[in-house]
């Protein structure tokens, strides 16, 4: 099933990944390839079969409303990329 | 075109935060207000790698209590669905929320405006959780942003209504009602300057008869009922001044600006998103049985409605009166504490809705925060029924009290306002007035009624409030009949 | 004998009887690393002082009396899961510098144990591959022919046991990771019910999908290593409550009266000679040992691979947007807006087939295609899903070749995505289901490994543990690849 560069495109852009044109190319020869064999799936009837929602028959799993201690400031932000004072920081959403 | 063809069609999205202890998916303290930044995150709701949810039983209870509340229908499976969008605030890059199979669903609340009902449809509603607060900052040239997380995944649920309002006053009105519900409830404070409460409104105009809907225009970020309504205003002249001039009203998404009372387009270059949602493979589905449904159904409190009807059957008041009592919480407890120490109910409600509403709108404080007792007003009745006070003075010691919580026998005492008595102090200052406001004497005389009421004014002004009125207008028309 | 030569069960009783310290065990197998890990590139980062503190605690114990399944016995971890101020990247750019500060519940169970941490092992980045190539930082090496692949995506952690560089390890299986990687390093690998192992902390790749599992060098210590671990956790609303039974109990039965089906789908075209002769020569042993052996027929098998590569890539695809540089991580330099940060960070820090299954869930999940690819993808799900209860209901166990192939060299597979696919046909149904599967050495092909993989029903663990011990001690000691 071929799909085409734009499709790529819009793709990237819902997943926000930045990739270059070559990427593209590749991707497309290749995502094409792979959905072509996804294409087998339609040989099979499935009508009246319901969709695994969950492969465990487990339901109604729920705690208690309890609260517990969060982690200290310096752990949430030791990772951060950026930060300033008690906030992480990230450059302007432009939207 | 006159304005009155068109007919809005307006539907509210409120996201209320739900008062748990804990936050939706994980057990860091909910009540964030007043936190310092980011001291109430844990790796779960800030999305650290390997992380899962845990669904706080109390949200889904609380999503339950509320629905049975609005009418809602509750299914017999419910599940979680992410909903997928990129943003800072949004920890997982995914949000779960309900999809397909919501909590509940196919409900209605019932409006009063100026006397007359109105029921509006909830189309539905769901548990999902809020996302960081996102802070926008400004350093010379550059714009950068700051996240606090401790937000990140606080139960909401999402109401969403059919549009089936039809003005700005019904759409503020859906809100308080919304809003007294959820705090009656004890799920929610519904305080939406405080940001309990956040409401999105979608609004279309049509010709009247018509089945079709018009273009819809949805306006974000009202941070109060009276917002909404000033929004809409605003929003329906500008839809009927542009299908009036035959241009078309532009499907988007608008913002209000408080200071300027008018609503602004956000258009960005973002096309609308596809949110991809599939099914939450980390939280197994919610299966409601019946009796779970009747246990909550047990567990609800009387709501503001029955509250309403059995005000109007238990004291006899007219619904205008009791729609005005049960309009919060703390208005309808202020009421029941006071009728219990004083079996004039009438006369309770024309001063609550008269003069304690008034008083609070003036000092713009909401009642929970005021000085006001319900036996400061009970007093005050007393001493008016015993003839203590005058019905002018019982306004002013009420006043007072509600402002500063003195006690009004107090007030009475220390201030000298005892009714004056005296009937000589009366014939003196009825004399006094006639004396000093010959003109209206003389319009009097020359058959003007209303003049009467002018002298006893001037009385009642001379003596500070403190002369029964019925008295002094009694011995003014003697004296003046006579000659 | 040397002291890395000791299975688990092994060095406990050495352990146990003093006859050598938790200090001196883990001294011998960081000396192993430094020799050998050079050429076989299992460990990403070795723990060392870690280790050091972790057997010194656990002598302290062993002295004080007490006496425990693990304690003491050095283990590797997959770099999946997160430990406690101890740097975890998931083999990606994309978390290099991540130091968590919390333990996966497994990690923590596994401290409490006395388990001793050796380091975190070389995978393929997120857990998507098949032969650990797609690490973002370097490749593995299989200790059988250091040109070839060790299998993936748990291919350090299948590596290191092969080697004699851990005791014992554990990975993940979300499509086959902990099962292939085992029979193309001949070692034992479990991928337990989904359910039975917590996955939290576990960095997610597919949620329906991964699961927790051990690499051993016998079937008794691979259910040591599970039964350590395995069990109900508050923090996993999908783990399953059940009680975890008595592995080790399981394991002394013969076979008679058990009844294993064989599933004709499993044998491939283009299934090696080799691997099919071995297999084949095992699951005769299973006959001659007093199984009921018998054929089974498993309609939907081949429609497997389509259905896990639009189900797990769709998981994957929301399970990675977290990774916005945001939180942690890495972020690209000299971004001028979210959006630029998310792209470029995304660009840079995941590796070519991150990205394209992040692509290839993303399609599956877009507006227009969600019913036809997702949706259709599940409910063929339940039609793989039911294949397998209907088989159980005539069979106790089925057993089956765990990889059509032994391993393949060093890029061989790399230029062809679907050609990599293709190696997880015999695990990937077994995944879909939600079931238990492990994989045992039954013979070598060329000189390479082949691997035997024995499926249970759910909850069926005990009965895989009995068949594969039973076949253990009828096909007596597999050898351990030399290296030089």
């Amino acid at each position: 099933m071929a799909i085409s560069l734009e499709d790529v495109e819009h793709i990237a852009h819902l997943a926000r990944l930045g990739i270059s044109d070559d990427e593209k190319r590749t991707f497309r020869e290749q995502l094409s390839a792979i959905l072509e064999h996804m294409r087998t799936l339609t040989e099979l009837d499935t009508s009246g079969i319901p969709p695994t929602a969950q492969v465990i028959p487990l339901r109604n799993v729920m705690r208690d409303d309890e609260v517990r201690p969060s982690l200290p400031r310096e752990d949430v932000l030791r990772n951060a990329p950026d930060r300033e004072g008690e906030f992480l920081r990230v450059p302007p959403v432009l939207d | 075109m006159a304005r009155a063809t068109y007919e809005p069609v307006i539907g509210l999205e409120t996201h209320v935060q739900l008062q748990t202890k804990s936050k939706m998916f994980c057990a860091c303290s909910a009540d964030y207000a007043g936190a310092e930044p980011n001291t109430h995150v844990c790796p779960i709701c800030m999305a650290m790698p390997g992380t899962l949810p845990v669904m706080n039983r109390r949200a889904v209870e609380y999503a339950f209590l509320t629905a049975l509340a609005l009418n809602c229908e509750i299914p017999e499976a419910s599940k979680f669905d992410r909903k997928n969008y990129p943003y800072p605030d949004l920890m997982k890059g995914y949000q779960i929320s309900q999809y397909d199979l919501p909590f509940s669903s196919h409900g209605h609340l019932t409006v009063d405006v100026d006397g007359e009902s109105h029921r509006v449809g909830i189309t539905r509603a769901h548990l999902e959780e809020d996302t960081a607060k996102l802070l926008h900052r400004r350093n010379g040239e550059s714009t950068y942003s700051l996240i606090d997380v401790n937000r990140a995944g606080v139960p909401l649920l999402e109401i969403v209504s059919e549009p089936d309002i039809r003005t700005p006053a019904q759409a503020r009105a859906y809100l308080q009602k919304l809003r007294l519900i959820v705090q009656t409830l004890g799920v929610s404070t519904g305080n939406m300057e405080e940001g309990a409460m956040r409401c999105d409104v979608n609004v279309s105009l049509r010709p009247i008869g018509s089945a079709a809907f018009g273009t819809k225009v949805e306006v974000k970020n009202l941070n109060s009922a009276r917002s909404v309504q000033r929004a809409l205003e605003y929003e329906i002249d500008r839809q009927t001044e542009l299908l009036d001039r035959g241009e078309r009203v532009i499907q988007e998404t608008r913002g209000f600006d408080e200071d300027r009372g008018i609503t602004v387009s956000q258009r960005s270059k973002e096309e609308a998103h596809d949110y991809r949602y599939f099914p939450e493979p980390d939280l197994p589905p919610v299966f409601i049985s019946r009796e779970w449904v009747e246990d909550l159904r047990g567990r609800l409190p009387e709501l503001p409605d029955a509250k309403r009807d059995r005000y109007c059957e238990q004291f006899g008041l007219s619904r205008y009166d009791a729609v005005q009592l049960t309009s919060s919480v703390a208005v309808s407890s202020y009421f029941e504490r006071a009728v219990a120490a004083y079996q004039k109910p009438k006369v309770l409600a024309n001063w609550i809705h008269g003069e304690l509403f008034r008083i609070l709108n003036d000092t713009g404080i909401d009642l929970e925060a005021s000085a006001a007792t319900p036996q400061a007003l009970v007093t005050v009745l007393g001493l008016l029924d015993a003839g203590t006070i005058t019905q002018a003075v019982a306004k002013q010691v009420f006043e007072e009290s509600v402002k500063t919580g003195a006690d009004p026998e107090r007030i009475v005492s220390q201030r000298g306002l005892t009714q004056i008595r005296d009937t000589a102090a009366l014939e003196q200052a009825a004399a006094d007035a006639i004396a000093e406001n010959p003109q209206a004497v003389a319009d009097y005389r020359a058959g003007k009624q209303q003049a009467i009421g002018f002298l006893t004014g001037q009385v009642m002004k001379a003596t500070r409030g403190k002369a029964n009125p019925t008295a002094v207008t009694e011995i003014l028309r003697r004296r003046l009949d006579q000659g | 004998m040397e002291a890395y030569d000791l299975n688990i069960q092994e060095a406990r009783e050495a352990l146990r009887t003093g006859q050598i310290s938790s200090v001196e065990l883990t001294e011998a197998y960081l000396d192993r690393i430094a020799r050998f890990d050079r050429s076989v590139q299992a460990f990403l980062a070795v723990t060392a002082d870690r280790a050091r503190s972790d057997a010194r605690r656990a002598d302290e114990r062993i002295r004080a009396g007490e006496d425990g399944p693990l304690l003491g016995v050095p283990l590797a971890l997959k770099d999946i899961f997160c430990t406690n101020g101890i740097e975890t990247t998931c083999a990606s750019r994309i978390l290099k510098g991540f130091v968590p500060p919390f333990d996966a519940t497994v990690v923590a169970r596994l401290g409490a144990a006395g388990a001793v941490l050796l380091g975190k092992t070389n995978m393929d980045e997120f857990a998507m591959g098949s032969s650990t190539e797609n690490s973002a930082f370097m490749s593995t090496r299989n200790p059988w022919d250091l040109e070839r692949v060790p299998g993936g995506s748990s291919g350090g952690s299948a590596a290191a046991v092969a080697a004699r560089m851990a005791a014992g390890a554990f990975g993940t299986d979300t499509g086959g990771s902990i099962r292939q990687p085992a029979a193309l390093c001949g070692v034992v690998g479990i991928k337990p019910t989904y359910g039975r192992v917590s996955r939290y902390g576990v960095i997610a790749f597919a949620s329906s999908l991964d699961q927790v599992g051990p690499f051993a060098r016998t079937v008794a210590d691979a259910a040591t290593l599970l039964a350590a671990v395995a069990g109900s956790d508050p923090y996993d609303s999908t783990s399953l409550p059940n009680p975890v039974p008595d592995y080790q109990a399981a394991m002394g039965r013969d076979l008679h009266g058990v009844r294993v089906g064989v599933p004709d789908e499993y044998f491939v075209r283009g299934i090696e000679p080799g691997v099919e002769a071995s297999v084949r020569q095992a699951i005769d042993t299973l006959a001659e040992l007093g199984a009921d052996v018998g054929p089974v027929s498993m309609g939907h098998t081949a429609y497997a691979l389509a259905t896990y590569y639009l189900i797990a890539p769709a998981e994957a695809s929301a399970n990675l947007a977290r990774y916005d540089s945001v939180k942690y991580g890495y972020r690209a330099p000299g971004v001028t807006s979210t959006l630029d940060a998310y792209l470029r960070t995304r660009a840079d820090g995941f590796g070519p087939e991150v990205k394209r299954r992040i692509m290839l869930g993303t399609y599956a999940l877009s507006a227009g295609y969600y019913d036809a690819f997702y949706v259709k993808a599940q409910k063929v799900r339940t039609l793989i899903k039911a294949d397998f209860d209907n088989a159980f209901a005539d069979f106790d166990v089925l057993v089956a070749p765990t990889s059509p192939s032994v391993a393949f060299p060093l890029g061989a597979k790399t230029q062809d995505p679907l050609a990599m696919y293709l190696s997880d046909v015999c695990t990937l149904p077994v995944s879909l289901a939600g079931l238990p599967g492990l994989s045992m050495p039954c013979g070598l092909s060329d000189g390479l490994p082949v691997g035997l993989q024995i499926i249970g029903p759910a909850l069926g663990e005990e009965t895989i543990f009995r068949v594969a011990a039973a076949y253990e001690r009828a096909r007596g000691p597999f050898p351990a690849p030399s290296l030089s």
